[in-house]
């Protein structure tokens, strides 16, 4: 499949010289990136600048944060102020950074592993709070970085370095956890669906509150080739293939299974306050006069 | 409080207050005995005095949640004892490498484990010099009673904000529940050192650039400058730097900032040095106690001196060793089973005789068994 975008690629003459508008987001002293061929970590970011264009938001004013990993790299190829933690901590760093300086659009941007196994803690009680951040994961099944060990969202079944003979743990319901923690936004989309992502990054950073985006990745390098599974083009084709959107549908719906059907789209979209509205609204009533609104008043300090 | 001149309250409370005059304005924490009535006393004032306070889901969140806050302007410190310190480490080494200023209190009690939550200890003195993985210099400051930790915290601040490094605050259970007359000055009369702000636009600035003084100048998220900061060795940029070359320019640097600063943090309160026969090392609360033991060897007509470290890290060997040519022995009592000892050893290099006055904690040390030890080394 690989040889037939090479081809297509040619057919369209596409050179390094070729005024891509993704350019501007990216730190270009710091390209090539290290992502595999094939990765869909790359598409993702695509996405993501793309929604920041489409956003309106004054760039200066948007901070990305991201923990370790492959999806950790992020961060340091946005072309914003951006932070690369540590593994599993970039929702706790976020959350400090936006309380600080509530004018800040922060996007934590990060992996499955990092998100769900060593920072689960941080993501449920960032999205109880409705801390105002917008967590976007792409989650790619494995851990990368390390070399394919298994991950919380390893569907039952597939090889992993760490459970060489197929996973036999449950996996998360990522959409279900956020959903169930109380995040206000939550939307699954796989890197085949560019617009749709790419819209739902856009929607999600315009919305205040706790805001969860899943992105299914492939791994080719790792996840796809133990497994056989083809490269990322056929990664593409099984999220083609296998992929029904049903908006709004009950988040205990979407589990994942191996090489199963995918269900994408909007699932939440609620309105809550979030965290610094609640203190806000509370301590303005409790202390009166000797409150002074925090983000308000003190956002340039 | 904020009119008041004089107050009677604990060490925990005037360690709240001393942050607050140091112009601390975020606090992420999370409860734990014996430190609590810190992130208490905060969560009640920080709103009424222009800062924002979280109690956060553990340690781990509130050690980075403090330097996402120092990234977007704020002076910054957390709380903690013994078990959360642990959880804290990793965060210790972010800070230090990615030179993030913020205070780190650790309201001591006995270890390890969960020991004695309720009784004071010093045996997190070695965990804070090195309790992080990989090389760093981190500033510790140990106060023995609530006026100190009220002084000192401001001097804790400063120390962050001069150096860009992570600062201790070693308290512990005694002090930081010990209830005495706290005198606070007139706001104006406490000096408070601001964040060493680039005066560089966007474009010319460069994260990690270094002057003289080895220390970056700083600048925050939503300015513009668009930074880059990461925990991996990265080069003035802020960029990853993965090769030999960039990790030892930096882990050098972060290191000289320090030692070649050594005699600017050189604090120790000395009494009675000149002539002594015998000289007492000690810090925090083993201070008081050691105090008496001076006393009660100075009554049996002992020439005896004692130095209480006030700032223990970085460890001021040079004025040890000078000590050390002068005396015949030298002391060293703490609420441990010998850390703090092993600097001093290491700095008197077998010129005279050091003694160790370990005690495993869950109270102090009796005076009588110091001066034992005074007695010992004076023969």
């Amino acid at each position: 499949m690989s040889t037939d975008l090479y081809r297509w690629a040619d057919q369209l003459q596409l050179g390094t010289d070729i005024d891509n508008p993704v350019m501007p987001f990216l730190r270009q002293d710091r390209i090539p990136h290290i992502w595999c061929p094939g990765c869909g970590i790359g598409t993702t970011v695509n996405c993501f600048a793309r929604a920041l264009t489409e956003s309106g938001l004054d760039l200066d004013k948007v901070a990305i944060v991201s923990g370790i990993g492959c999806t950790g790299r992020v961060a340091g190829y946005m072309n914003l102020d951006s932070f690369h933690t540590t593994h599993g901590r970039a929702i706790p760093f976020a959350t400090g950074l936006k309380l600080a300086n509530p004018d800040l659009k922060v996007v934590v941007y990060s992996g499955d592993g990092d998100l769900f196994a060593i920072g689960g803690n941080h993501f449920i009680h960032a999205a109880r709070r409705n801390m105002d951040i917008m967590v976007v994961c792409v989650n790619n099944f494995t851990y990368g970085m390390t070399g394919g060990q298994v991950a919380p969202t390893t569907p039952l079944g597939p090889s992993q370095t760490t459970m060489p003979y197929g996973n036999f743990e449950p996996s998360f319901n990522l959409p279900f956890l956020a959903d169930a923690c109380g995040a206000v936004y939550v939307a699954r989309w796989t890197v085949y669906h560019v617009k749709q992502l790419a819209k739902a990054m856009q929607e999600g950073l315009k919305k205040k509150g706790f805001v969860f985006i899943e992105a299914l990745s492939p791994c080719p390098t790792l996840y796809s080739r133990r497994n056989r599974l083809g490269d990322g083009v056929d990664q593409l084709k099984y999220y083609k293939e296998k992929s029904v959107q049903k908006n709004g549908v009950d988040t205990k719906e979407l589990a994942l299974g191996f090489q199963e059907e995918i269900i994408v789209g909007k699932f939440v979209d609620r309105e809550r306050p979030t965290w610094l509205e609640s203190m806000n609204e509370h301590f303005s009533r409790v202390l009166g006069t000797r409150y002074q609104p925090w983000g308000v008043t003190h956002a340039e300090d | 409080m904020v009119e008041k001149k004089e107050v009677f309250v604990q060490g925990n409370i005037a360690c709240a207050e001393g942050a607050l005059y140091a112009g601390c304005s975020f606090f992420a924490g999370y409860p734990i005995t014996p430190s609590t009535e810190v992130a208490e006393h905060m969560s009640e004032e920080l709103p009424k005095r222009g800062g924002a306070f979280i109690q956060m889901e553990d340690e781990i969140a509130s050690s980075i949640a403090i330097q996402g806050a120092a990234w977007a302007g704020k002076k910054v410190m957390t709380v903690t004892s013994g078990p959360g310190l642990s959880l804290m480490m990793e965060h210790v080494g972010l800070a230090a490498f990615t030179e993030t200023p913020c205070v780190f209190v650790d309201v001591q009690r006995g270890g390890p484990s969960t020991g004695l939550p309720t009784l004071p200890g010093q045996a997190d003195m070695m965990q804070v010099k090195w309790g992080s993985h990989g090389d760093y210099e981190p500033i510790a400051l140990a106060p023995n009673s609530p006026q100190e930790c009220f002084d000192l915290m401001i001097k804790a601040f400063n120390l962050a904000e001069i150096y860009r490094v992570p600062v201790f605050f070693m308290m512990d259970e005694v002090v930081g529940h010990m209830t005495e007359r706290v005198q606070i000055p007139p706001a104006e009369e406490i000096q408070v050192v601001e964040r060493r702000w680039s005066s560089k636009p966007p474009g010319q600035y460069r994260p990690y650039e270094v002057g003289e003084d080895l220390v970056p100048d700083m600048v925050k998220a939503g300015d513009g400058y668009r930074i880059h900061i990461t925990g991996l060795t990265h080069d003035e940029r802020g960029y990853p730097a993965m090769n030999p070359t960039a990790h030892d320019r930096l882990v050098r640097r972060i290191h000289e900032k320090i030692r070649r600063h050594a005699d600017a943090l050189v604090d120790i309160r000395e009494d009675g040095i000149e002539g002594a026969e015998v000289a007492v090392v000690s810090f925090g609360i083993t201070s008081r106690v050691a105090a008496a033991a001076v006393e009660l060897a100075r009554q049996r007509g002992l020439k005896v001196g004692h130095l209480r470290l006030i700032i223990t890290w970085p460890f001021p060997g040079r004025r040890i060793a000078e000590v050390a040519r002068h005396v015949k022995g030298i002391v060293v009592p703490e609420l441990n089973m010998g850390q703090v000892v092993l600097e001093v050893e290491r700095a008197v290099a077998g010129r005279v005789p050091v003694h160790s006055v370990p005690h495993a904690g869950g109270t102090v040390h009796e005076p009588e068994v110091i001066l034992e030890k005074i007695l010992e080394a004076a023969r």
